[in-house]
């Protein structure tokens, strides 16, 4: 009876009722409804966006501003951070149920801390993913547990191959490298940005010349955000980045607030400035009839 | 994770200082009665392009020598090798380990693993057990990323990377040696083969414990040469 009323608040296609109790059920479909239910926790959380560029990763998550929840809340302060380092040269960027993801960013400075002491070297980003995702696997197939509804995206620089990797760890626990990857509320657009980004002066996204930089990136995906937010009207929304690039030494930091804020408003002025363009093209049009 | 027995006790810690007699370990004193060591001499030197890796050849229970042609030389991967000095059975199984746990890790991570990590592992075994063990070992190899390196890993468990290493009951007749050659320049493949051959050597001549034939390994990125240098060929003895 819970279960009929819990799905009759969801316009989806097929009914989970009875196989979506807990995430040790497969429905007849082979699907586990708990695991994408906890992606629909994600889906509904603030973007979160992460981009491969030629001399680094730059990631970047919209949060509601504290001042929006309460005006008790202290403002920047490490309690409401989206975006973590967890070793020296890998950080965490996350989006969903804050206090699910807070555990995985937990997990990740263990998993991190431990590989040091064991192998003696900087845990590789792929490393770290193939944990993260190990780890998160495990919570979809306990009775007595549940996944966590949050997705994790790991920027990393791998010391001894000299690379830099961006991964991301969703709720199933799957875990792949990408170019660019969004999660949260508003991915569908601006996964299409960030192809046009990524593919501005390039063929194809496994060609070796990825044209942009993390300088670029911070102002683009402050553009991608922006754009969101003029969508919706929220202005109540605030930008997190962090990076792990040549500009930081390689170690993964938090991006200073100077430098985000400059990108919102080159991004506020480049916005306005296409948006005019569109008007001039559109008055032409006019006129020519 | 790594095998871990009992960590480290003050009353251990003090067993240790009293057994120690100016700074080298009695090997003798501390091997069990009857059980087989390897009082030996044992070399690695780092040169542009590799690593060369040697070692004597003799196994002593007491003053009976239980093998005169002995292997000191152990692969943990392909383009990683050790060697080893003290109790040939403590040694035998922390090599074995460090081989399981490298190959896992050269899975994981999808790459020939580092010499550092080799090291890295080893050094935790020794470490962390180190009231139970008696074993000197020096982890030497190739890998990408640093090229040719040398690992000292002592009988505490210090992990020391180093121009070259000596271990081993033969290893203090021939730091003065070993010292004065290295400070004559960097080593290249032939030099630092030589330098290996006529150090043990020497070292052979003047340990009870040490003796036999020279096994050296040369290793490379294109690979490893194994060889033997049989008594009668020493550059310098008996």
């Amino acid at each position: 009876q819970q279960s009929i009323k819990h799905n009759k608040q969801y316009k989806m296609a097929s009914s989970g009722s009875g196989y979506d109790l807990n995430p040790s059920t497969f429905s007849p479909d082979g699907r586990i409804f708990q695991v994408e239910y906890a992606s629909k926790a994600v889906d509904n959380a603030g973007t979160a966006l992460g981009i491969q560029c030629s001399d680094g990763i730059v990631v970047c998550v919209e949060k509601p501003k504290p001042t929006a929840i309460s005006k008790m809340l202290v403002q920047h302060s490490m309690t409401s951070k989206r975006v973590h380092p967890v070793s020296q040269h890998c950080g965490l960027a996350f989006t969903g149920l804050a206090s699910d993801a807070r555990q995985l960013v937990n997990r990740a400075k263990e998993e991190a801390a431990n590989y040091k002491d064991t192998y003696g070297s900087e845990i590789p980003p792929k490393i770290l993913a193939d944990r993260m995702s190990a780890y998160v696997h495990y919570f979809t197939l306990h009775g007595s547990l549940r996944p966590f509804g949050a997705t994790t995206l790991i920027a990393g620089y791998d010391v001894d191959l000299k690379e830099h990797a961006l991964y991301m760890v969703e709720p199933s626990g799957v875990a792949y490298q990408y170019h660019g990857c969004a999660a949260g509320k508003g991915r569908q657009s601006c996964k299409t940005e960030l192809e046009k980004v990524l593919l501005s002066s390039q063929t194809s996204l496994e060609s070796t010349t990825v044209s942009v930089t993390s300088q670029e990136a911070v102002k683009q995906l402050a553009r991608m955000i922006q754009l969101l937010q003029e969508d919706s009207n929220n202005k109540d929304v605030e930008l997190e980045m962090g990076w792990v690039c040549a500009e930081s030494g390689w170690n993964f930091a938090r991006v200073g607030t100077t430098i985000v804020d400059e990108a919102l408003v080159w991004a506020k002025a480049d916005i306005e400035a296409a948006e005019e363009e569109d008007d001039d093209e559109d008055d032409e049009n006019d006129m020519e009839e | 994770s790594t095998h871990n027995i009992h960590t480290n006790t003050p009353k251990t810690m003090m067993q240790h200082q009293h057994q120690h007699h100016a700074g080298h370990p009695n090997y003798e004193s501390q091997l069990k009665p009857g059980e087989v060591g390897t009082g030996t001499t044992i070399m690695a030197i780092p040169f542009d392009g590799g690593v060369v890796l040697g070692a004597d050849s003799r196994v002593s229970t007491g003053v009976y020598v239980a093998n005169r042609v002995c292997d000191k030389i152990a692969q943990l991967h392909d383009n990683i090798w050790c060697l080893r000095s003290g109790s040939a059975s403590d040694c035998q199984a922390l090599t074995d380990y460090v081989k399981h746990y490298l190959s896992q890790h050269a899975i994981d991570v999808g790459r020939p693993p580092m010499v550092k990590t080799a090291a890295y592992l080893m050094k935790r075994l020794v470490y962390e057990n180190k009231d139970k063990l008696l074993a000197g070992v020096i982890v030497g190899g190739w890998d990408p990323v640093e090229k040719g390196s040398v690992y000292n890993v002592p009988l505490g468990g210090a992990c020391l990377k180093m121009p070259v290493a000596i271990g081993g009951s033969g290893s203090p007749f021939i730091y003065g040696l070993v010292d004065s050659e290295m400070a004559k320049g960097p080593k290249d493949k032939a030099e630092a083969l030589a330098l290996v051959k006529k150090a043990v050597s020497h070292a052979m001549s003047r340990d009870g414990s040490s003796g036999g034939i020279i096994r050296t390994v040369v290793v490379t990125s294109t690979g490893n040469e194994y060889e033997y240098t049989s008594g009668s060929d020493l550059p310098y003895g008996p």
